[in-house]
């Protein structure tokens, strides 16, 4: 609180520089966390033979207050209490990187294609030693990058925030696992396109009870469908294995072809040595082809009326309705369509772990799509990817930061802090770009000039 | 005095929009809990006219809109509109003893738009409106916006997506269709400069000239347009003046308008419908309403007999109207203005 007071005092002060009001604000700040802090880090309690022992940490408090006085001393004199805070002056300098050089998504975009393409060769010549691991994660960043683009559907295109998209992923995914588990015929290549309808049929169920709410309730009955959803699979013990959820899914077939070793697998048939390996640059492959489907399509309908209508509804609905467009088909298609995509991915889930439960679809889940989305700019393709190559790698790149623990000693696990590191990120990516990374909006159509269209102008839909 | 200005040349013949309605309002009552908006309103709007529905603030003018167009249900009435010559009276009754929402008449069609959700009554009845604070799609370009108003035609012609996925050579061409359809609209509102800015990027005149020019991209028969001129430069205004007139002559589209400005109205309606707190006062051509003294007296907030009688009201009504027609409504113009001093 008193951040906001004296930043709003400070914009009507005489110096704003003042280093003698940075000093003052820090100090009480400084205060402020020592008394906070006085039984929460400076007194401990500990068991101790006879009963409870009081154990003080003076120095860890002490340096608590250093660290509050530090950072807000600087946050004073380089952002708060200065006329050209350093925020301000990144958001501009970004915003001029983005104007001043147009042609840099496509660039950017056609690079990280032509990367994608030849993605699991690269990591197989270079680093031989740990290509899995890799490979691994790059299955795992382009399922989210699928389901950011799925989800950029409904949230980025048709204004509509959903909170509960991971419903469709675990309707994708069980409605895979069971097919596959119960026929002996169906296999990947046959559940997929089923396990997509099935969750664009449950996009659709979700669709109807949220046609007519606006704003906050949209986002709250998202919300508790998402929960509905993943409770359901939890407590149908006999059709979903509850807790225990669906082991055995089957791997995907290339051709019939199974990447097993000995006679008649993958190898054997192409007379290749058999690796591991191939298994999972096949699996990257289906998911690479299912995200650039994915990326086609909604490009396509973007350009098509269906998709102009969506992007008319989130600027303004009552127009549309005026203009003679159904607001309720426009808006279940959109559930509809962006629901088919996580289904897609959903089942793709299924194959890759061989393994579900419920544990897999929680909220969590959810808001990490929603920040890709959010993060990467609403409506961009290629914020989405940039989006989720940060997060979901950056939270993995956590993992394997050996030299962190040779600092903070042996037993520090930087994952455990990655929820924290992924929130701090996403507060500083807010401030320096509050419509996300790439918030400018390319027109559907150009009569003469192509021109980009400012956030400012974009209108976000219901329940931002 | 009131009872003498009440149309007396045209007691006998019959008008118009009363012969040829493209939009009939009946009986039209709307109530928000316990505030009467309309009360019992009955007006007609002649095929290929301009017809404007005037009254001060708050009069109900555009809730008569929103009824209009389907934004609202009415509490009670009937809203017949009309494709095709005449008043179709036998279509209109039976539609209205049948739970259909329309019915092709062997001149056109009938529509009873009370029954009929706002998307359809646009879509089929073709009725479109303008708002009176803009709506336009601020983060769409110019061009986006006059195709999403072709949407329900592209849809059809994109086997609805399927085909427009497929990229489909019949979508193509509705495609280019459409786009030069929104050119030739740019052209006529002259916006064809600005086709690929958004839309939020125009001045204010120019965005209520592209409102006009996406309504008129649905092909209506009937364009609604609340306050169109509010807020425009008189330059702008007239402009605007030629645009309606320009839309009415080339396109036989009728009209509708809600206007404040008395001298856009009087200078291009053809026929003028007075509301005041929810109940017509006055129905006539601009040269009856304009000497009616109700209409006078719920302008300026006074009652009848007082208006005689009072010097400054007399100057307003003056100067709103012109001194023939308060000559003619039976008001004294003041010796100062007959003078030609102007204070
Ligand atoms: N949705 C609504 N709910 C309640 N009252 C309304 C609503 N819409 C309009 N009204 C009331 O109806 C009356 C007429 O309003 P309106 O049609 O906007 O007037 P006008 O357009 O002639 O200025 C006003 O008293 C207004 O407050
Ligand atoms: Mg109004």
């Amino acid at each position: 609180m008193a951040a906001v007071n004296n930043a709003a005092v400070n914009t009507a002060a005489v110096d704003p520089n003042s280093l003698q009001a940075s000093l003052k604000d820090a100090l009480l700040a400084a205060l402020l966390a020592g008394a906070l802090g006085l039984f929460f880090l400076g007194i401990r309690t500990d068991i101790a033979p006879g009963g409870l022992a009081v154990r003080t940490r003076w120095g860890l408090l002490l340096t608590a207050m250093a660290i509050v006085f530090a950072g807000r001393l600087l946050l004073n004199l380089f952002v708060f209490k200065t006329k050209r805070p350093v925020t301000r002056a990144i958001s501009g300098s970004m915003a001029g990187t983005g104007s001043a050089l147009p042609t840099l998504g496509w660039w950017m975009g056609r690079g990280l294609f032509g990367f994608a393409l030849v993605l699991p060769f690269f990591f197989m010549t270079f680093f031989p030693g740990q290509q899995r691991q890799y490979i691994d994660l790059a299955i795992l960043i382009m399922t989210y990058i699928m389901l950011g683009w799925g989800l950029n559907i409904v949230v980025g295109l048709a204004g509509l925030l959903d909170l509960g998209y991971v419903a469709f992923y675990a309707v994708g995914a069980y409605s895979f696992a069971l097919l596959a588990t119960n026929f002996e015929f169906i296999g990947f290549w046959t559940a997929l396109p089923l396990a997509g309808l099935l969750a664009a049929f449950w996009g659709m169920i979700l669709g109807f009870p949220v046609l007519r709410l606006r704003g906050d309730y949209l986002a709250i009955v998202t919300l508790a469908f998402g929960e509905i959803i993943r409770v359901v699979l939890l407590n149908w013990y006999d059709f979903t294995g509850g807790p225990n959820g669906i082991s055995g899914i089957p791997k995907p077939t290339f051709f019939g072809l199974e990447f097993s070793r000995g006679e008649g697998g993958f190898a054997d048939f192409f007379g290749i040595e058999f690796n591991s390996i191939h298994r999972f640059v096949y699996l990257y492959y289906i998911i690479f082809i299912l995200a650039i489907i994915t990326n086609i399509v909604t490009m396509r309908l973007r350009r098509l009326p269906i998709g102009r209508a969506w992007e008319a509804l989130r600027e303004d609905e009552i127009a549309c309705r005026s203009l003679g467009i159904n607001t309720t088909n426009t808006k279940l298609t959109a559930f509809a369509i962006g629901a088919m995509f996580g289904g897609f991915a959903g089942s793709f889930f299924a194959t890759r772990q061989g393994f579900i439960s419920p544990e897999s679809f929680t909220f969590l889940e959810s808001a990490i799509i929603l920040a890709i989305v959010v993060l990467g700019g609403l409506g961009s393709q290629i914020g989405v990817v940039i989006a989720s190559i940060v997060m979901i790698g950056g939270i993995e790149l956590l993992r394997n930061i050996g030299f962190l623990s040779q600092i903070f000693g042996p037993g520090f696990d930087p994952t455990q802090y990655r929820m924290l590191i992924f929130g701090l990120a996403m507060v500083l990516i807010m401030v320096w770009k509050p419509r996300g990374l790439v918030s400018t909006r390319e027109p559907s159509a150009v009569l003469k000039e192509k021109k980009k269209i400012g956030a400012d102008m974009v209108a976000q839909g219901e329940g931002h | 005095m009131a009872a003498a200005v009440q149309t007396p040349a045209d007691a006998g013949e019959t008008k118009s929009w009363d012969l040829d309605p493209v939009l009939t309002v009946e009986h039209l009552t709307m109530r928000f809990g316990g505030l009467v908006a309309i009360n019992d309103l009955s007006f007609n709007v002649g095929r290929g006219e301009i017809t404007a529905l005037i009254g001060p603030n708050g009069a109900g003018k555009t809730t008569v809109f929103n009824c209009v167009t389907g934004f609202y249900k009415p509490t009670e009435g009937r809203i017949a509109m009309r494709h095709g010559l005449g008043q179709q009276a036998q279509t209109v009754s039976e539609v209205t003893h049948s739970s259909l929402k329309w019915k092709p008449s062997p001149e056109g069609a009938v529509f009873l738009l009370e029954r009929m959700p706002d998307f359809e009554i646009s879509h089929h009845a073709k009725v479109a409106r303008t708002f009176q604070n803009i709506r336009l799609f601020g983060g769409m370009t110019v061009l986006e916006n006059l195709l999403v108003a072709q949407h329900n035609p592209l849809m059809r012609a994109s086997g609805f997506t399927l085909g427009g996925i497929l990229g489909l050579p019949g979508f193509r061409k509705a495609e280019q269709a459409s786009i030069d359809k929104a050119v030739y609209w740019l052209e006529q509102v002259r916006l064809i400069e600005r086709a690929d800015d958004p839309a939020a990027d125009l001045p204010y005149g120019d965005q209520r000239r592209l409102e006009i020019a996406r309504a008129m991209c649905t092909e209506p028969h009937l364009l609604c347009l609340d306050e169109p001129a509010a807020g425009l430069n008189p330059r702008e205004s007239h402009e605007l003046n030629e645009l309606l007139q320009f839309i009415r002559r080339e396109h036989g589209t009728s009209v509708l308008l809600i206007e404040h400005d008395m001298g856009v109205v009087m200078e291009i309606s053809d026929h003028i419908v007075v509301l005041d707190y929810g109940v017509k006062i006055s129905d006539g051509d601009p040269a009856a309403v304009k000497t009616d003294p109700s209409v006078i007296a719920a302008y300026l907030g006074v009652e009848d007999e007082d208006l005689a009688e009072k010097p400054e009201v007399a100057s307003i009504v003056v100067e709103a109207l012109g001194e023939e027609a308060a000559e003619e409504a039976g008001i004294e113009i003041p010796p100062a203005r007959k003078n030609g001093g102007d204070k």
